[in-house]
């Protein structure tokens, strides 16, 4: 089998490139384009399909009810301000494991990976209980009147530790590529650290940043595990949209569950885009750099 | 990625003043993860053990949450090695040769990794549900995909999808293939050449891979939730039970659940931590 798919490949590569001589190219894309079609591609139609079968006119009738579009509201804010949140932590930690020695580094390295590690429902569980009245943070935040489970305090939470890595583990890499002399230049010209940070670095990290943001925003819009759990999931206050779809696929109402899905289906994909187009540019940028 | 950063001096800065900077800023950072991060995981064990070891004995060893730690391996078994199988041959096809529509096959070996589980489970229902595209043609050779172990398999196939593919596409693109060309030279066959070549250079990242992918499978959450139905004893996974048990209030059952989905991320971090090395050097 290997030897005929070879043949087949090495003579439709010759007419494209004549660069194929490693075997298997047919099986390999074969194997690759088979799996994506029947476990992504397929389901994604299907998905697609039905809203199509729905039709517009019922479409918007779905996503522009008062109680969808709250909780397109709700998911939107509640992500702004988990990213906004990240976008600040997630530098602060990729300038600090990059530009610094200290004991302990290592350790902290590795806890930036637990997010993605973790199960979401683990993570749900835990921060739901540590912020509850009786939890470590709660007993101290609730006496305060700062309640943070069943409010989309506790969404953003929730959304914010899913979504840690994204952008440290975005800027670390483009950070650690930086040419010190640009740094030492400034430096010697009379620049303050700070002027050499916003001046020299920041324009350097900006687009992988900004790619890491938005891929972290994707994520805080389709979050699920970690919210349902600190949520409280009440209609119009604290109900995400995933939440929404899965309601409605429990009421047997799948025109109702497609259609919220299509439109974070077009977010995430629009996402996707920004997000690739935004590391096209900070890859560039590094190119330039060298 | 320590590693890189050791090999260039670190910039000039002015003494004292910056220093004092460098010392703040590493203890914001320490503090927000140990609060942000740490302690979330450290309050699973401690709340796990909060009724003693015997609780957590008991807890674990109940025959609802054995059975859900089997659902969750036969799956993890069942998609791993299929994800690895894929991510060697999108790896091997997409790094190794040349072809129109590369880049938008990379693109969507990544879609996985932007859309939302509960999308994708909502698609493997429109999909394999009674009410689905292929629903009457299930019914009629009894075929049951939905809130069953298929159903369970094949959307964690979707979550993971991406998962070993892209830790070894880069590696495999950056090593080039000219150690491979020179075997085929020398009269290796297609399966000597992955075997004895491209195999060892690729297997940390391999391995990485598959780990990775193995948490991610073990914890899927969202798209399990709406395919499987969410039977208890047949179709409730380890992260479905953690739910089940919180909302049955038995939050010391639930984290002792989550416990044990905790120490697989541990583990999954342990061999990440010690691999990085190796992968480097």
């Amino acid at each position: 089998m290997t030897t005929a798919a070879t043949q087949i490949g090495a003579a439709t590569g010759a007419r494209i490139r004549a660069k194929r001589v490693l075997p298997g190219f047919t099986l390999s894309l074969g194997t690759t384009l088979l799996y994506l079609t029947l476990i992504v591609l397929i389901p994604v139609i299907a998905l697609i399909l039905k809203g199509a079968e729905m039709g517009p006119e019922r479409f918007w009738r779905i996503v522009s009810s008062p109680r969808a579009v709250a909780a397109f509201q709700i998911t939107l804010t509640a992500a702004l301000i988990a990213t906004i949140f990240n976008a600040l932590y997630g530098l602060l930690m990729a300038w600090v494991l990059v530009r610094y020695e200290f004991p302990g580094k290592r350790l902290l390295d590795a806890l930036m990976d637990v997010p993605f590690a973790l199960p979401t429902a683990v993570a749900g569980l835990s921060l739901t209980a540590l912020f509850s009245a009786n939890g470590w943070f709660g007993a101290l935040l609730h006496p305060a009147g700062v309640p943070v489970v069943y409010t989309i305090w506790g969404i953003a939470l929730a959304m914010a530790f899913t979504s840690v890595p994204f952008v440290v583990r975005t800027v670390q890499p483009v950070l650690e590529d930086l040419d010190p002399a640009l740094e030492e230049a400034a430096v010697t010209l009379g620049a303050s650290p700070w002027q050499v940070f916003s001046r020299v670095v920041f324009p350097a990290i900006l687009p992988a940043w900004l790619a890491g943001c938005t891929t972290a925003f994707a994520r805080s819009l389709g979050e699920f595990g970690a919210i349902v759990f600190i949520a409280g999931n009440l209609p119009f206050r604290t109900e995400i949209a995933a939440l929404l779809a899965y309601i409605r696929l429990e009421e047997y109402d799948y025109n109702g569950a497609a259609a919220i899905a299509l439109v974070l289906l077009g977010f995430a994909l629009v996402l996707l885009l920004a997000s690739n187009l935004l590391q096209f540019w900070a890859s560039r940028y590094r190119e330039g750099n060298r | 990625m320590s590693a890189a950063s050791l090999s260039h001096a670190p910039p000039l800065r002015a003494p004292g003043q910056s220093r004092r900077g460098e010392r703040l800023l590493i203890g914001v950072a320490v503090v927000l993860t140990l609060l942000f991060i740490a302690a979330p995981m450290a309050y699973i064990f401690a709340r796990a053990l909060s009724q003693g070891w015997a609780v957590y004995a008991a807890n674990i060893l109940h025959p609802m949450t054995l059975h859900a730690i089997w659902l969750t391996t036969v799956t993890a078994l069942i998609v791993v090695p299929l994800n690895v199988a894929f991510g060697i041959a999108a790896a091997w096809a997409v790094a190794k040769h040349r072809f129109p529509g590369r880049g938008l096959l990379v693109t969507i070996i990544e879609i996985p990794f932007s859309i939302s589980p509960i999308i994708a489970g909502i698609c493997y229902l429109l999909l394999y549900g009674r009410q689905g595209l292929l629903g009457p043609f299930l019914r009629e050779h009894d075929l049951q995909v939905m809130f069953a172990l298929p159903g369970i398999v094949l959307v964690t196939m979707f979550v993971t999808a991406p998962f070993v593919a892209r830790e070894v596409l880069p590696l495999m693109q950056a090593q080039g293939s000219e150690q491979e060309q020179a075997a085929v030279t020398l009269g290796a066959s297609g399966w000597q050449v992955f075997r004895r070549v491209t195999l060892p250079n690729i297997r940390w990242a391999l391995l990485y891979g598959a780990v990775l992918c193995t948490a991610r499978a073990v914890g899927e959450f969202g798209g399990v939730s709406v395919v499987s139905g969410n039977i208890r004893g047949q179709t409730n996974t380890l992260p479905l039970h953690v739910e089940l048990l919180f909302n049955d209030l038995n939050a010391v059952g639930a984290f002792a659940a989550a416990s044990t989905l905790t120490l697989i991320a541990i583990v999954a971090l342990l061999v990440k931590t010690l691999l990085e090395g190796r992968k480097a050097g």
